[in-house]
């Protein structure tokens, strides 16, 4: 019998099994080179400093940093209070936190007054075995119904660096997800231009299409260069920013491929996949969808890859659902 | 900027008179509206008075000015005390008060940021003094003189942001922030639901220089927002013991004064009252 995976102590990555290269901290590396040319942006965590990969920051800029402690609605009302100055604050901890705990202070605080604060969201749906309780299985669903708040899930280390640059630049009240720590490279960074609000093809196919979001967009590419060593063609649409959304992107696509494939790092109702619901329905284009996400549930602790095949969100499991729908 | 700012010698005959504008300001717009939370305006009046017209250091011809101090009212449903004061000092005309209330108003029931002069969306309790930390570090760090007041409530103490804001306020050691702190004994139930005290007490415990007055005495506000001025390296409290419904006797002594409702016919007697009070009071 093989040794039993056990869960990690909170911080560890995980070995991987691929040939991708790695980044270290891209979240923390992008917001210090952004903050030397830019006094205005300041930031901020509830106790959550390391595993959030803001300490770069700190370290280079300790007059504008401020832990908060474990209190995470003073963290939002704080960066409200901050932006009210001038400042742009990153403000981060994990999604579970941010959202169930301070929603009230993201919705009224920041989002009513359309401030410059951005809540950056660590351990995004199924990327820690410690359970429901760090699981921020629901977080895009809950963010996605404030009004004028811009929601991003990005797909890799590439897209975490430009897209801490690009929200500095938008003025207004920004929750992106955060993958941390030793973060794979899936987009080139000489080819991708990170855009809020637009969604990008990555792939073209014809029989099946795949809308992705997150780290899942990482396991179509993989699930579409798997398939089509077997004659399938799959494409891949990665949806960054679930709000704005990219409807007009989302409906073009899904007219070119004769299956439709949702994928997110979330629960299936009330993001992306019904994001795409919506879109379809909304412009009378009959397709048939399947949902790839987390299932209605809380998630048991556990080791990640073993959790994250178990309810359908690796790779090859990707590969097979697509493979089955054909 | 104004002119008399830090007055050494503040002319407390004067601010006493600007309290009692609020209060007739206040009872006129209720009367307007029929109802409204005349009981937590009447019993803030004397502090917005001190605060709008001797220690804010603020220009109502200029409401976005990057250094003045900022007045946070996070008790939103107190609007009617703020629009009060913003009136007086001329942020907005006095003749738009007769609106408060109504609809496509900028004076609402509740505070929204878009009204000039309003620096927060109040009224989500327990929102105001974590903002006001946030904007007392962002000041600090713009070496802006500018100083933060955060008025709450004793029945928003309840809500443990409030506590989350304490312990980093003192944390930062923000003596740029003041804590008005209206402790008035009611809150939507009825009498204050949740014993808070001690809450002086509790204020020190958590590292503030703190100061319990009468907040319907005009010379102890003064006074106490005198010594908040001290750069002590701690945020300030200030507890203020008020009177719901100060000015009005009526009003005063009614039981359950949150959400004041008066018939048509009582305004009349009300504001005769008010009128006969404030002139047995010296000043």
């Amino acid at each position: 019998m093989a040794e039993q995976a056990r869960t990690l102590a909170m911080g560890q990555d995980e070995a991987r099994q691929d040939a991708r290269g790695i980044v270290e901290a891209p979240f923390g590396r992008a917001l210090v080179d952004l903050a030397r040319s830019r006094p205005e942006i300041v930031g901020l965590t509830a106790d959550l400093g390391k595993y959030t990969d803001i300490l770069p920051f700190r370290d280079a800029f300790p007059d504008r940093f401020f832990n908060v402690g474990m209190a995470e609605q003073n963290l939002v009302a704080v960066a409200a209070g901050l932006a009210r100055t001038g400042k742009i604050p990153y403000a981060t901890t994990y999604g579970v936190f941010a959202t169930r705990r301070a929603y009230d202070f993201i919705a009224i605080a920041c989002a009513h007054s359309a401030l410059d604060v951005k809540i950056i969201a660590g351990l995004p749906g199924l990327t820690t075995g410690y359970g429901g309780t760090h699981q921020a299985i629901e977080d895009l669903a809950l963010m996605r119904m404030i009004p004028g708040l811009v929601v991003i899930d990005p797909c890799d280390a590439t897209e975490i660096a430009q897209a801490t640059a690009a929200i500095a630049d938008h003025p207004g009240p920004v929750y992106m997800r955060l993958l941390r720590g030793n973060v794979p490279v899936v987009l080139d960074p000489a080819a991708y231009r990170f855009e809020i609000g637009k969604a990008k093809v990555l792939r073209e196919g014809r029989d099946v299409g795949v809308v992705s979001t997150g780290l899942m967009t990482e396991r179509a590419l993989d699930a579409a260069a798997a398939l089509a060593g077997r004659g399938l063609s799959v494409g891949v649409l990665h949806v960054s920013t679930l709000k704005p959304f990219d409807a007009e992107a989302v409906a073009g696509f899904a007219a070119s491929v004769d299956r439709l494939v949702s994928a997110e790092n979330h629960v299936a109702g009330g993001g992306l996949g019904s994001l795409v619901a919506e879109c379809l329905f909304d412009r009378g284009i009959a397709k048939k969808l399947h949902r790839i996400g987390l299932p209605d549930r809380f998630i048991e602790c556990g080791s990640v890859p073993h959790l994250q095949a178990r309810f359908g969100l690796t790779s090859q499991r990707v590969a097979e659902t697509i493979a089955g729908l054909v | 900027m104004r002119d008399n700012l830090y007055a050494d010698t503040p002319d407390l005959q004067a601010l006493r008179m600007r309290a009692k504008n609020l209060r007739r300001h206040i009872l006129a717009m209720a009367r307007g509206q029929g109802q409204g939370y005349v009981g937590q305006g009447l019993g803030i009046a004397d502090l917005l008075a001190a605060l709008y017209f001797h220690e804010l250091r603020h220009d109502p011809q200029n409401v976005g000015w990057p250094d003045r101090d900022r007045f946070l009212l996070s008790t939103g449903h107190y609007s009617i005390a703020l629009w009060a004061a913003l009136a007086e000092c001329g942020v907005i005309p006095l003749s738009e008060l007769s609106t408060y209330g109504a609809d496509g108003s900028r004076l609402d029931m509740s505070t929204l940021d878009t009204t000039p002069g309003v620096e927060i969306i109040g009224g989500s309790l327990g929102h105001g003094l974590g903002q006001g930390i946030g904007m007392a570090l962002g000041l600090r760090l713009d070496g802006s003189p500018a100083r933060v007041f955060v008025e709450l409530s004793d029945g928003e103490m309840q809500e443990g942001a409030t506590w989350e804001a304490a312990m980093a306020g003192a944390h930062f050691g923000l003596d740029n922030l003041v804590a008005l702190i209206d402790c008035n004994g009611i809150q939507a139930d009825g009498a204050v639901v949740l014993d808070m005290e001690p809450v002086a007490e509790k204020w020190r415990a958590f590292g503030w220089q703190t100061a319990e007055i009468d907040g319907n005495d005009m010379a102890a506000i003064v006074a106490a927002l005198r010594e908040a001025r001290e750069g002590s390296g701690k945020p300030k409290a200030i507890v203020l013991r008020t009177l719901p419904g100060k000015g009005v006797p009526t009003l005063e002594r009614r039981e359950k004064a949150h959400f004041v409702r008066v018939d048509p016919g009582e305004w009349d007697a009300l504001v005769a009252e008010f009128e006969r009070t404030a002139e047995t009071i010296d000043g």
